[in-house]
């Protein structure tokens, strides 16, 4: 009953085409929004920002990224770890060599630069398609973590291999390093993706987005009603990996402060950030953050159910999370191909009619 | 000269493997069109399975075959019945998806099972330098490597009989054409698709003894078996031909780049380079080594 | 409906008069590997008016339409648009140069809207940069909501206001025709091809396509070239009509001269090939 739009006309196309038409939803979203900025900050601590608000806040980030790629322009991408580990090393190198640069600075520009190596790899979208075009990727994936590895000025030369984010600032808060405060952190990556997701938003309720969408569902008829291919595409994989390069970024700078290639950003990265768009709802924004939030949550929840509760040994308790997440990816493509944002959609439309639905 | 043929030999012994991976991914793909990710962890869980049995039962090692030969028919029947079933006329993306879980399901099936510590695979397999080639060309060729190439073209020989001369192969064929039409003359899709996945188990349950009396059973035998992939896009996703002489070329290729390029830049670029030869490849000729022209339509 | 006509409009993009030669097609021959899909075919099509391309399955009408909006390139022969001769153009070049057309198999974008795919259709049109668009306000908000009122004209025009919102996957295939049809339109087209507009439709359907063409024609003045299977259509529509036949043109005239040649008789009920 509550949730009704009863009575709302909307007298000109700019409301009609709001990203929020239905007046109950925009009040949810900004008392959310407003939870999210003005409460959460005074109550977090060490343990909610490292094990569930920052990877979910960086990963949702990384997801929209994916998500604009695959669910809107429908280029498949196996690459996200290596481009995130592009955001995450142009960052080190910029905050090594520049340490006076504003940390929002750091990440734009990070950004930016994993933004170019992603339309180099998106190149050959012009002339490879579907599965072909995935594997393809892939080379990206491999190719960016050797040369990571193998070249030292991108590490600095250290010993170790590692890089490790130096003390930085953010309008006089330390952000990084190990004495940077949680709420800190947790702002500053809040701001970034609340920012982003609207920018992300606009993008796609627009001329570029419709574009995109139009590549994805029908390549040729596009063509011929004008939409360039290739500018699209490289579009597309431009500013999917500026968003993945933010995340990278971010993951590394102001969440594990310590990165080896190798293992934070493997293969296995690019598997999960694509499970969360697919989970989430390809072609959907709010979709990857439900995606990102459901697989950053659920390993949390089933390690502390299994080996808390059930008193199971870590180490099995691995293999059971690695069967259980197969499991459930599987169930959840099979009762809804099109992702948690269409259940979101359906429970909306059934609520809507609420309680008369006939 | 004597080194660089070496080198050339093992290559091609390698890409007979790689081969043999790609040959599961393109049964699969030519009968369902399904991307099937989990074919490398097929491999995996066959050979771990397969060992596992041998280590914990003591039975000889044909008995324990067999066995396993049983284990991926039951696999192949239950992903038809619990998971592709379901799916029919999902979008191709959704299906790679699934198989991604597959070899998620199956990597932790396996390791619950059999533990995840390294396996040793001995069924008396030969093994060491091949004396002949040593004696007469003065060159060295591992026996295992000259025995699985042997294994492999009776095994494509084998698929192809298979395909091309008995029923259910033209029921395949069929069904990899257009599945609506197979199934309006009476073809069965179910039972279509447990043979097709249990004979890609079987591939990989071949596939992975080999590779696993080479180095061991372990994890990085399913990273392996990501080589399959350019391989495969080189050869083609549907020409099992495409999936022979593309594993023979990303092989050699592979070879020759890490000993004459390889120390250019600092080597370890066996990773990555087989996907950029492919990628390099794919750009001059988008069909693939054996594709046809693509004429798009509308 | 009658506020879509705007006289200034009706002169065309190019200031062309009725009855020039709009574009002109010079022996084009196109093949497949061995296989010849058209063969040394002329014809031209001059402002203002419909023509009919028609003649066996096979005979390489669609492949003519595609030839004409640059997705195949011709191997001989050369197009001549609005007296300017081009050999090669990509398919997003003869957009914008005011090509457009609809497709036999309908080419609709089925995961978005009857809106969006619409407003697709007005890419062309719309000019603010990446930066406005990331903002989606000021003069972006201003072109968007702009281009918005236009295509609500053309939903109004094809009488699909009750459908602007459902996505196109979701649309029985009479009313996916028709938002193709807009689609094309929002791009304000100097030319329109159609390829089989009226196939599987039902009687009703057709007629109600057949007034929507003729009103597309006279009263936006847009040139038209459509292939159609159903004669009593084309006979009706089109002033002048070409007959390929196995690539070849066989025929090309008024539609009531085409019906008589025996050339088109023979094509139609089956003569023996010489080849």
């Amino acid at each position: 009953m509550l949730y009704r739009e009863a009575g709302q006309y909307k007298t000109s196309y700019q409301s009609d085409q709001a990203i929020f038409p239905i007046a109950q939803d925009r009040w949810v979203v900004w008392a959310f929004v407003a939870f999210a900025f003005l409460v959460v900050p005074f109550f977090v601590n060490d343990y909610w920002t490292n094990a569930v608000l920052l990877p979910l806040l960086i990963y949702g980030l990384a997801a929209l990224g994916l998500n604009i790629l695959v669910g809107y322009c429908g280029q498949i991408s196996l690459g996200t770890g290596g481009f995130m580990a592009v955001g995450a090393y142009a960052s080190y190198k910029l905050m090594t060599s520049f340490p006076e640069m504003n940390m929002i600075i750091v990440v734009l520009l990070s950004g930016g630069i994993t933004a170019a190596v992603g339309s180099l790899f998106g190149l050959p979208s012009l002339r490879i398609k579907g599965f072909y075009l995935a594997v393809a990727t892939l080379a990206a994936q491999f190719f960016l973590v050797w040369v990571f590895n193998k070249f030292g000025w991108f590490y600095n030369y250290s010993m170790t291999g590692q890089i490790t984010a130096p003390d930085r600032e953010v309008f006089g808060f330390l952000l990084t390093g190990p004495s940077a405060l949680p709420w800190v952190k947790y702002l500053f990556c809040l701001t970034l993706l609340a920012v982003f997701a609207l920018i992300a938003k606009n993008l796609v309720r627009g001329r570029l987005g419709r574009n995109w969408m139009a590549i994805r569902d029908m390549d040729i008829a596009a063509e011929l009603i004008g939409v360039r291919p290739l500018l699209t595409k490289l579009s597309a994989f431009a500013v999917s990996s500026f968003y993945i390069g933010m995340a990278g970024s971010l993951l590394f700078s102001v969440y594990l402060g310590a990165v080896e290639v190798g293992e934070v950003f493997g293969i296995n990265v690019s598997f999960l950030v694509l499970f969360m768009v697919i989970i989430g709802g390809l072609g959907s924004i709010v979709g990857s953050f439900l995606g990102a939030a459901f697989l950053v949550l659920l390993p949390i929840f089933l390690k502390n159910f299994m080996v808390d509760g059930l008193g199971m040994l870590p180490t099995m308790a691995k293999h059971v999370e690695i069967l259980l997440m197969g499991l459930l990816i599987i169930f959840f493509l099979i009762v809804e191909p099109h992702g948690l944002a269409r259940l979101w959609q359906i429970t909306k439309e059934k609520l809507r009619m609420w309680p008369f639905p006939y | 000269m004597e080194f660089l043929i070496e080198t050339i030999l093992s290559g091609l012994m390698a890409g007979v493997m790689y081969s043999l991976v790609a040959l599961g991914f393109v049964l699969i793909f030519k009968a369902s069109g399904i991307f099937n990710f989990a074919q490398g962890v097929m491999c995996l869980f066959a050979a771990l399975t397969f060992a596992g049995i041998m280590e914990k039962t003591g039975l000889p090692w044909p008995i324990a075959f067999v066995m396993t030969i049983g284990v991926m028919v039951f696999v192949a029947w239950a992903v038809e019945r619990f998971v592709l079933r379901h799916l029919v006329n999902q979008e191709p993306i959704i299906l790679f998806m699934v198989t991604i879980g597959l070899a998620y399901v199956l990597e932790g099936v396996g390791d619950i099972l059999w533990g995840s510590d390294v396996k040793v695979l001995d069924i008396g397999l030969p093994s060491g330098a091949s004396d002949y080639m040593l004696d007469n060309f003065n060159i060295y060729v591992e026996k295992l490597e000259v025995f699985a190439a042997l294994i492999a073209a009776v095994l494509v020989g084998f698929l192809a009989i298979f395909f091309q001369k008995t029923r259910i192969g033209r029921a395949l064929r069929a069904v990899a054409d257009d599945h609506q039409a197979a199934l309006s003359v009476g073809i069965s899709l179910q039972t279509i698709w447990v043979i097709v996945w249990s004979v890609a188990g079987f591939v990989a349950l071949v596939a992975g003894t080999l590779w696993g009396a080479k180095s061991g059973v372990q994890f990085s035998l399913s990273l392996i078996a990501l080589k399959a992939l350019p391989v495969l896009i080189l050869g083609g996703f549907t020409s099992i031909p495409g999936a022979i002489v593309g594993g023979l070329i990303i092989g050699v290729g592979e070879k020759l780049a890490e000993i004459y390029v390889g120390p250019f830049v600092g080597g370890a670029i066996e990773n990555w380079f087989a996907y950029m030869l492919a990628l390099a490849f794919l750009l001059v000729r988008p069909q693939g080594l054996f594709g046809e022209r693509i004429i798009e339509r509308v | 409906m009658s506020a879509f006509v705007e006289p200034a409009r009706m002169a065309g993009h190019s200031g062309m008069a009725k009855g020039e030669v709009l574009l002109r097609v010079d022996n084009v021959s196109l093949s497949f590997g061995g296989v010849k899909a058209i063969t040394n075919i002329s014809f031209d099509i001059v402002k203002g008016e419909v023509r009919a391309i028609i003649g066996p399955n096979g005979a390489g009408k669609t492949s003519m339409l595609n030839v004409i909006n640059g997705f195949y390139h011709p191997q001989e022969g050369t197009i001549a648009w609005r007296g300017k001769v081009r050999r090669k153009m990509k398919p997003y070049e003869a957009a914008s140069n005011g090509i457009a057309r609809t497709f036999q198999n309908v080419a609709l974008f089925k995961g978005m809207t009857t809106l969006d795919n619409i407003m697709t259709g007005r890419g062309l049109k719309m000019k603010k940069n990446f930066l406005w668009q990331c903002l989606h306000w000021g003069p972006a908000l201003t072109e968007e909501n702009e281009h918005r009122r236009k295509v609500e004209e053309i939903i109004d025009f094809l009488e699909i206001q009750a459908i602007r919102k459902t996505p196109v996957g979701r649309l029985p295939y009479g009313l996916q025709k028709r938002v193709e049809l807009a689609r094309a339109l929002a791009m304000e087209p100097e030319l329109l091809l159609l390829d089989e507009p009226m196939a599987g439709m039902n009687l009703e359907e057709k007629e109600d396509m057949s007034r929507f063409i003729l009103d597309v024609n006279q009263q936006f003045g847009t040139t038209i070239a459509l292939i159609e299977h159903d004669m009593g259509v084309v006979m009706d529509l089109s002033d002048r009509v070409v007959v390929l036949d196995y690539g070849r043109k066989i025929a090309d005239g008024p539609p009531d001269e085409v019906q008589a040649s025996q050339d088109v008789i023979d094509a139609y009920l089956g003569v023996p090939h010489e080849h």
